[in-house]
This record gives C-alpha cells, structure tokens and sequence, in this order.
C-alpha cells in the first residue's frame, strides 16, 4: 500500500476532571504517516501541546498491540474507530484521508464515568469479574493440560469468548449502554469448560447481579456490539448467557 | 436467589417480555384464523358461529383474562426497560453509532409497541366493547342473528358490525397502519423472544430467524386485508 502524509482537523473531547462539564476542542496535526496508528497520531499531537505548554491529551493505552483493552476511543461515532475487528492501538492513519475532520469521544455511560478527557472509569467490569469471573483451583503445580477432556466444539467456543479484552466497546456502542456482551463473554468462557462446572450456576448469578448494580442496561438482542466488538465476539454468547442465567436463577436451591 | 430477585433482575425483566410476547404470538395465530372465515364468503354465518363458540367456552373466557393481563404486563415491563435503558446513558455522543449491525426496527421496539398500543385501544373500543359490554351503561349492543331456523338461538353478529366499522376509509388506514407495526414490531421481536429465553443453538437461531420473518410478514397481511376487502367489497 502506498505511503503517504496528511493533514487532519481533530475535534477531541476534553474535561479536566470527573467535575468538570467539558467540551470539544479543535487541533490541526500536520503531516501525519498513513503508516502510523492512531495513538501514535495522537503522541504527535500531545508533543506539540507540550511545547506549547498546554495540557496534553489523557488518553487511556497499554499493550498497543491490541490485547489490553485500555485503549478506549470513540472515533467519528463508532468505538474504536472506523475499522473492523480493530482496537484504536491497532487503527492505521491510512484509514483516513488528508484534509479530513475526526471526532473523538469517551466512551459514554453513566456505568463507564470520565475520568479526564477520553479516559473513563472502566473498574465496574473489573468488580463484575470478581463477582464471578474466575474458577477456584488449589494452589500448587500446575495441572497437565490434557488431563481433563474438552470437546473440542467447546474448547473452540470456550477459546473465542476468551478472546474478549474487557475494552467496553460493547457498552460504548449499545443504545442501552448494555454490558450483555462482556459478561456473556466472560460467562461462556467459563461455563464451556468442565472447570468451570463447580461454579456455573453462582457465577452466572453473581455476575449479572453486579452487572445491574453497576448501572448497565438490559439487552434488546440489537447486534450494535457485535459489530464492534474489536474481537468479534459473537451476539450468540448473549442467547447463552440468557440460558446460563435463567436455569442458575430457576434452579438454585438458595434462599437469597 | 428469591423470586423477585430473579423478575427484576435485566434478564428477568426480559423474559417477562419475551413470555408475554410469545403468548401474545400464540393468541395471534388463533386470532387470524378465526378471522380468515370472514373470506367464506356467506354473509358471516361461519365467522360469526365460529366467534361464538369461542366466546361461550370456559376456558376460552379465562385465556381472555390472561390475555389481558398479558397485554397489559407486556406493555407495563416494555415501557419501564424501555425508559430505565434510555436513562443508562445521562451525556450522549456528539456523532450517532447509528446502524451498525442493527436494523432500525430493532432499535424503535419503544415506538412500534406504542403504536400498537394506541391500536388495540381503538381496536378493543371498535369489537371488545360492544360485544362484551354492549348493553351495559350505555354502550349500544350488537345487533343479534339467528342462524337455527327459528329455534331462537341468538348470535352476536360481529361480522355486521365489521362491515360497519371498516367502511370508513380513516379506520381501514388506521388498521393497515397497526398491522404495518406489527410486522415490524415482530420482525425483531419474534427471534429476540427466543434468544432472551436463552435459545442459542446456531441451527435454531437460523430456523427461527426465518420462521419469525415469516410469521411477522404472513400474519401482517392477513390481517390487514381484513378491512381491505371488506372496503373494496371483495366480501359483504
Ligand atoms: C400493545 C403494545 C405493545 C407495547 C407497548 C410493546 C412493547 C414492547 C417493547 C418495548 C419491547 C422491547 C422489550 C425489550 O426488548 O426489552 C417489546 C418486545 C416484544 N414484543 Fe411487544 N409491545 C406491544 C405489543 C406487542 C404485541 C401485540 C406483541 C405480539 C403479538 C408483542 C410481542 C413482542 C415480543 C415477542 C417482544 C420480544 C421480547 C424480547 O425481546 O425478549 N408486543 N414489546
Ligand atoms: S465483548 Fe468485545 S467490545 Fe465488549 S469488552 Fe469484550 S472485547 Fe470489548
Ligand atoms: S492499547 Fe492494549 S489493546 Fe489497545
């Protein structure tokens, strides 16, 4: 693919802090590699805004090789940015064309707060996880890993809800700031696999309880997040979810 | 994990939606049929004998009740999910997701299913009320036919009361309309229903995909062309 340099006009939300009302500002960023990433374009930018003397952009990133999930922009209203199956880190400039106008947002819910500029407070996925999102092993050597037989249909299903990086893309695009697709994600991974079993019916439970508590919504089964799900977490693991948590919730022989 | 816990958890407000919905789906394939005997042709004897039957049965009278009670609980748990989703999201984005991955009925099942509120209120006042409440208060009675001969057994003649109704262009829109939501209503609704009971199998989900498409095209039309052709005469 050919290289080439552009000019672009950037509108990027910034808030000083989680107070603060906040509001677009406009930045010109010149001469700008199609063969850089996103963030990197935006380094660019934040040096300039150093020199300058003025605040740099925060902006949330970790890995820059799409496996963290910390990299979280909402880029001319898709999450992520333009492309498919991409994270922002992994987004190229040949995207998009010299001269061209990019808006970028935080992710908005009221469950994913701002934190400063385009970071948001993600923890609310961290404390669904902990409400269940885990299998409790005894500690010590490791086990052999074939010693328990996995279908592998299951393992394969198991191993692309794994895949899910916790970026809250998901949430970002819902119309109900849903978070269905996250901890269906989480849920499948575990509920696919005979180490999961012990803690199926709990874990679903538990984990949908604190996904309401945080503030998400409800699913309307839409497919705005698997659209932009940067790891093509498939809508399916919802319908599974659903399973998961309905026979957990009919079946459970606990009084609270 | 208690009862309530469970009905007013996310997922739990969702399968009472999608219960009433699929009870609601059911009713429907009753109702059209009945309906289809209008197309007989013969002045309304077996739409009408037909109607009666039904409405002399026992359980038919209690289904009524859940019926209503299905409606209303539908419709009472639609709007609350429907609001409390609105509300997740306090400061929107400047730039819309817009359509990726969703089709724009999927996203309006708030409007479309108020829209089929505001219908089966006009529907209910056009059919239900007199026939159920005719003679009570001041609501008119419909008028009774007697399809034994002179024996005396009387029969609510809804069927007269249909051709009555749908002679005036404005309701016949009204209704075409209603069924236009509908279809679109069901086109999400009918899969939704299944996924949000947890049906997740692939092959399933594809069978269920088309039944639904259907299903919402299908039972639409049929209906609809209930006060068509009783407009343009095609029946009388
Ligand atoms: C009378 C007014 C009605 C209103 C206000 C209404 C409202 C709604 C709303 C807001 C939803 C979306 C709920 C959600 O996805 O969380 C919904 C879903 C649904 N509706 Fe209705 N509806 C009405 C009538 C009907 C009728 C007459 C039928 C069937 C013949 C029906 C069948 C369904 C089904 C199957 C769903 C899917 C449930 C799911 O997604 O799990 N609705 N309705
Ligand atoms: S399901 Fe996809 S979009 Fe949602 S958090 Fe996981 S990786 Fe991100
Ligand atoms: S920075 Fe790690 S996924 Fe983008």
């Amino acid at each position: 693919m050919e290289h080439y340099n552009m000019n672009l006009t950037l509108k990027i939300w910034r808030q000083k802090d989680a107070k603060a009302k906040g509001g677009f500002e406009t930045y010109q960023v010149k001469n700008i590699s199609s063969e850089m990433s996103f963030l990197e374009m935006i380094d660019v930018l934040n040096e300039d805004l150093i020199t300058e003397g003025k605040d740099p952009i925060a902006f949330d990133h970790d890995c820059r090789e799409g496996i963290c999930g910390s990299c979280s922009m909402y880029i001319n209203g898709k999450p992520h940015g333009p492309w498919k199956a991409t994270t922002v880190c992994q987004l190229h400039m040949r995207a998009f064309k010299d001269g061209e106008t990019v808006v970028v947002e935080p992710w908005r819910a009221n469950a994913f707060p701002v934190i400063k500029d385009l970071c948001v407070d993600r923890s609310a996925f961290d404390r669904i996880v902990q409400a269940g999102g885990y299998i409790s092993v005894n500690t010590g050597n490791a086990v052999d890993g074939n010693a328990i037989p996995v279908d592998k249909d299951k393992a394969d299903k198991s191993f692309a809800a794994a895949a899910c990086i916790a970026c809250g893309a998901c949430v970002a695009a819902c119309k109900n700031s849903s978070a269905m697709l996250f901890v269906s994600a989480k849920v499948s991974h575990l509920a696919l696999l005979p180490q999961g079993e012990p803690e199926r019916k709990t874990r679903a439970i538990n984990m949908v309880a604190q996904m309401d508590k945080e503030g998400f919504g409800s699913c309307t089964n839409i497919g705005a997040c698997e659209a932009t799900c940067p790891k093509e977490i498939r809508l399916t693991n919802i319908a599974r979810l659903n399973a998961e948590y309905l026979s957990a919730a009919l079946t459970i022989d606990k009084e609270n | 994990m208690t009862w309530k816990q469970m009905f007013t958890s996310s997922i739990g407000q969702k399968l009472t939606m999608a219960l009433t919905g699929l009870f609601l789906i059911t009713f429907l394939i009753v109702h059209v049929g009945l309906n289809a005997c209008i197309w007989a042709n013969d002045g309304g004897q077996m739409f009408n004998t037909g109607a009666n039957f039904m409405s002399s049965m026992l359980v038919i009278r209690i289904m009524e009740i859940g019926l209503f009670a299905g409606i209303i609980i539908h419709v009472i748990q639609g709007l609350l999910l429907f609001f409390e989703n609105k509300s997740k999201r306090k400061i929107g984005y400047a730039i819309e997701y817009g359509e990726r991955g969703s089709k724009w009925y999927s996203r309006s099942m708030g409007l479309l299913g108020t829209l089929l509120l505001l219908f089966l209120i006009m529907h209910i006042y056009h059919f239900w009320v007199p026939s159920r409440l005719g003679g009570m208060w001041n609501i008119k009675p419909l008028e009774e036919v007697d399809y034994t001969n002179g024996l005396g057994k009387q029969y609510h003649n809804l069927y007269a009361e249909m051709i009555n109704v749908f002679q005036n262009p404005i309701v016949v829109i009204l209704y075409v309309l209603g069924c236009i939501s509908l279809a679109y209503h069901l086109m999400h609704g009918f899969e939704s229903a299944f996924r949000t009971i947890g049906v997740h199998n692939n092959r399933y989900l594809k069978m269920l995909r088309y039944v639904g498409r259907g299903y919402s095209i299908i039972i639409s039309i049929a209906f609809a062309m209930m006060p068509i052709s009783i407009y343009l005469g095609w029946i009388r």
